[in-house]
């Protein structure tokens, strides 16, 4: 398994831009690195925009003591190893699961699986006029979840983008191409509360880190 | 005078002064050794067994190799410490491979290497299977740069393997293979650690391969190794001092666990125990036969709550390390403080370190507790969202042998939360009263007031870590221009600058490095640095689309081996 940072790609949150990696691996909303102390300390003062966490952020406001928010992340801050942070977003989003009303007698899962329960994750597509929701533990792979995803908005999809072209979509290989046609691209909201894109970490990691999914239109997917 | 009198050098031959050298075996002692004389020099370098490299750009491997011709083991450090979180680019350097091709020819009696922070290939570790045939003992730290097939090598060729130490790397996972990989001949391995790895290797050969190497005393297994699985391990090595579990939760099936509990109360050597993945209050007891003679315990993959914690801890009366998650919040660091008088270190680990909503996790008050009843606390490292002046202030008079004290408030820049003001006072009365302090980390609202106390009052520091603190180039110069001892010290989103790094000019060829990154530097200031200390290595590392005038990270150290020929053309030797 690579390194989970190294893949991690933030796509901008809706509205707003996203950031490119720009060095190996590390990704912030801003780089401190680039420019010196001071406009560092300035960005930590902003807040983050976006609608989803604006509501929030608002609440945020109205507790906040009088320093810097930290809802800004900067690279490597606060100082814990990847290596941790991988494996404690992956056990977090399986005490989560065994929390949802499973108690010692049910199963568990075998060989370290973790999670037990359903996955039930929202998913909207950007056009559709309602939401679905999918157990991300019925499936196996990407895939077979792609083929669900198809399945169920191809009522609502114009132009190309079928369950056919849903499929490619999870195909790395064809997603530039498919981008630059601002066909549509599966992302979704992790553990972290960032917008990542389908496809790019192990299955099991992506069902354990995956709070909701959104299938945007290619055009906003900027900072890939 | 007596012509039977000789002179002292003549007595004592050789041979004899490298045998009573070679029971000396820590580096700085041997250091101290070889600076006596010249016979004392070469007596040293010719029963030298093993060397240690703390940059592994400070040194070239020719250098090592024409002085030392002996050699059996090699330690070798790496990167600079900030690339754990993320601040190093790839392709920075570090490649063990001109390392292990030099000590192909010279030692191929090469028996253990140790490496940390280093970038490994697969070719690499198939170079050292095949080149070292005595080779034993493996350790890679966060390490880079190979995967499982790597491992596959190294399991065939090591026909002596007695350890195999794979801990917190960036590693392409490919499959649990290598494991198999072990031929069945293999029976020398006493150390086993693959926790990190993520994939499964096949339990029948891991099984077997615990079952036949008798003088097993180390054993840590990943995640996807169940309980049942783990108790049949047990069964075959009651020798074990050292385990690492894999998951700590199964289905539940009629009377496993009073085995399980037996498998553990027959372990009469352990001491350390790992792993604990997604413990809880179900099984956990079933570690408790085992608790009473336990000294380090590392929950920290383990998301206790303070009740889980404590009766689990009220079973570890010998405990000297403990690692922690925050999820056991500050009732639990109380039952820490009550249940284990006899405990040095403690760790404890941020669960959510972005999401403050979950889990307050730990404060002020846990890290009282666990002071007043732990007196003989000497190496913390703590995150928290709130400190206070006054309880650091009572944490040092509490514990006051500390000679590694971490603090990590995790919001940059925050201030004491109770008075609003800096944390200078709290960090001031730590190097005040901890004189015996000899790595710190500091964080929250600093001004230079708290480097100024540092500078003057820690006379034994040896690590400084700084983030998102100072006020003015002062902050940089006081610590400089103090702290004799002063070995490594990091730097970043520091308002430091030129001055600063300039005021550092006549220590940093006592020091093994210094890292900035973030800071008021410019490229100028380094120049002018480079040129005043040829035999510092003053490097530049480049963003892609940064001013060119400002020196964004800056990594200069201490070198005998002239500039790096292995520079990626990001990096700039000034």
């Amino acid at each position: 398994m690579t390194l989970f940072d190294e893949t991690e790609l933030r796509l901008g949150l809706p509205g707003g831009g996203g950031n490119k990696n720009v060095e190996g691996g590390a990704t912030a909303v801003h780089n401190p690195g680039k420019r010196g102390y001071d406009e560092t300390i300035m960005d930590l003062k902003l807040k983050l925009s976006s609608s989803d966490q604006e509501t929030k952020i608002d609440h945020e406001k109205k507790h906040a003591s009088a320093n810097p928010p930290a809802k800004a992340q900067v690279v490597g801050w606060p100082p814990v190893r990847s290596y941790r942070k991988n494996m404690l977003s992956v056990q977090k989003k399986s005490s989560l699961h065994n929390e949802e009303g499973n108690d010692s007698s049910a199963s568990f899962g075998t060989k370290g699986n973790g999670g037990g329960g359903a996955a039930f994750v929202k998913v909207s597509m950007d056009g559709a006029p309602y939401l679905r929701k999918v157990d991300l533990r019925l499936y196996q792979s990407y895939q077979d979840l792609s083929d669900a995803l198809g399945n169920m908005f191809s009522s609502f999809t114009i132009g190309n983008c079928g369950s056919q072209g849903l499929k490619d979509f999870m195909n790395e290989s064809k997603l530039m191409d498919l981008l630059n046609n601002s066909d549509y691209v599966p992302t979704y909201e992790d553990k972290d509360g960032d917008w990542m894109l389908v496809g790019d970490v192990p299955w099991e990691m992506f069902v354990n880190s995956c709070k909701r999914l959104r299938i945007m239109k290619g055009k906003e997917a900027v900072g890939l | 005078m007596d012509p039977n009198i000789k002179r002292v050098n003549s007595l004592f031959p050789d041979e004899v002064l490298e045998r009573v050298l070679s029971l000396i075996t820590t580096h700085k002692d041997r250091s101290s050794i070889s600076l006596v004389s010249r016979s004392w020099y070469n007596a040293e370098r010719w029963s030298r067994r093993h060397v240690f490299i703390g940059n592994c750009y400070s040194v070239s491997p020719q250098i090592v190799a024409n002085r030392f011709p002996n050699i059996r083991s090699v330690t070798i450090k790496g990167k600079p410490r900030f690339s754990d979180f993320n601040l190093v680019p790839d392709d920075w350097g570090a490649d063990v491979f001109p390392w292990l091709s030099v000590f192909a020819t010279v030692y191929p009696f090469l028996e253990e290497l140790r490496l940390k922070r280093m970038v490994v290939s697969d070719e690499s570790l198939e170079f050292l299977a095949t080149s070292f045939v005595g080779f034993r003992n493996l350790s890679l730290m966060s390490c880079d740069g190979f995967s499982t097939d790597g491992l596959k090598a190294v399991a065939t060729h090591c026909k002596n393997l007695t350890e195999l130490d794979i801990q917190e790397n960036g590693i392409e996972d490919l499959g649990g293979h290598w494991l198999s990989c072990f031929p069945e001949s293999l029976t020398s391995l006493e150390i086993l650690n693959f926790a990190s790895l993520n994939s499964e290797v096949s339990f029948d050969a891991l099984e077997k391969l615990v079952s036949r190497c008798k003088s097993l005393r180390v054993l840590k297994v990943n995640r996807n190794i169940s309980l049942d699985q783990l108790q049949k391990l047990l069964l075959h090595a009651p020798q074990l001092m050292e385990l690492g579990t894999g998951t700590f939760m199964q289905e539940l099936v009629s009377g496993p666990l009073t085995e399980l509990k037996n498998a553990f109360s027959n372990c009469k050597n352990l001491v350390t125990l790992s792993g604990l993945w997604d413990a809880t209050p179900l099984y956990l007891p079933v570690i408790y036969p085992a608790c009473a003679h336990l000294t380090f315990l590392n929950l920290s993959y383990a998301t206790l709550r303070s009740a889980e914690l404590a009766n689990l801890l009220a079973h570890c009366k010998s405990l000297r390390r403990l690692w922690l998650l925050d999820t056991v919040g500050d009732k639990g660091l109380e039952a820490v403080g009550s249940c284990c008088p006899l405990l040095e270190e403690l760790r404890v680990f941020p669960a959510d370190p972005f999401d403050q909503e979950m889990n307050l996790g730990v404060t002020e008050v846990g890290f009282i507790s666990v002071s007043r009843g732990c007196p003989k606390l000497h190496y913390v490292l703590y995150f928290c969202r709130q400190m206070t002046n006054s309880a650091v202030v009572t944490i040092a008079k509490n514990c006051p042998d500390f000679t590694h004290f971490r603090l990590c408030i995790m919001t940059p820049g925050q201030p004491d939360y109770m008075t609003k003001e800096p944390m200078d006072e709290g960090f001031g009365a730590i190097v005040k009263t901890c004189t015996k302090l000899q790595r710190l980390a500091v964080s929250g609202l600093l001004t230079d007031g708290t480097f100024e106390y540092i500078g003057k009052y820690a006379k034994n520091l040896e690590t400084l870590s700084v983030a998102f603190a100072g006020s003015s180039d002062l902050g940089m110069e006081y610590v400089l221009g103090g702290c004799p001892k002063l070995r490594k010290l990091e730097i970043r989103d520091c308002p430091f600058g030129n001055a600063a790094l300039l005021s550092g000019l006549m220590k940093y060829e006592s020091m093994r490095s210094l890292w900035m990154s973030a800071c008021n530097v410019t490229m100028n200031g380094c120049r002018v640095l480079a040129k005043e200390r040829p035999m510092l290595n003053v490097e530049v590392i480049k963003d892609e689309d940064s001013d060119d005038s400002q020196a964004h990270k800056v990594y200069v150290y201490r070198t005998v081996a002239g500039p790096r020929r292995d520079a990626p053309p990001f990096v700039l030797t000034l």
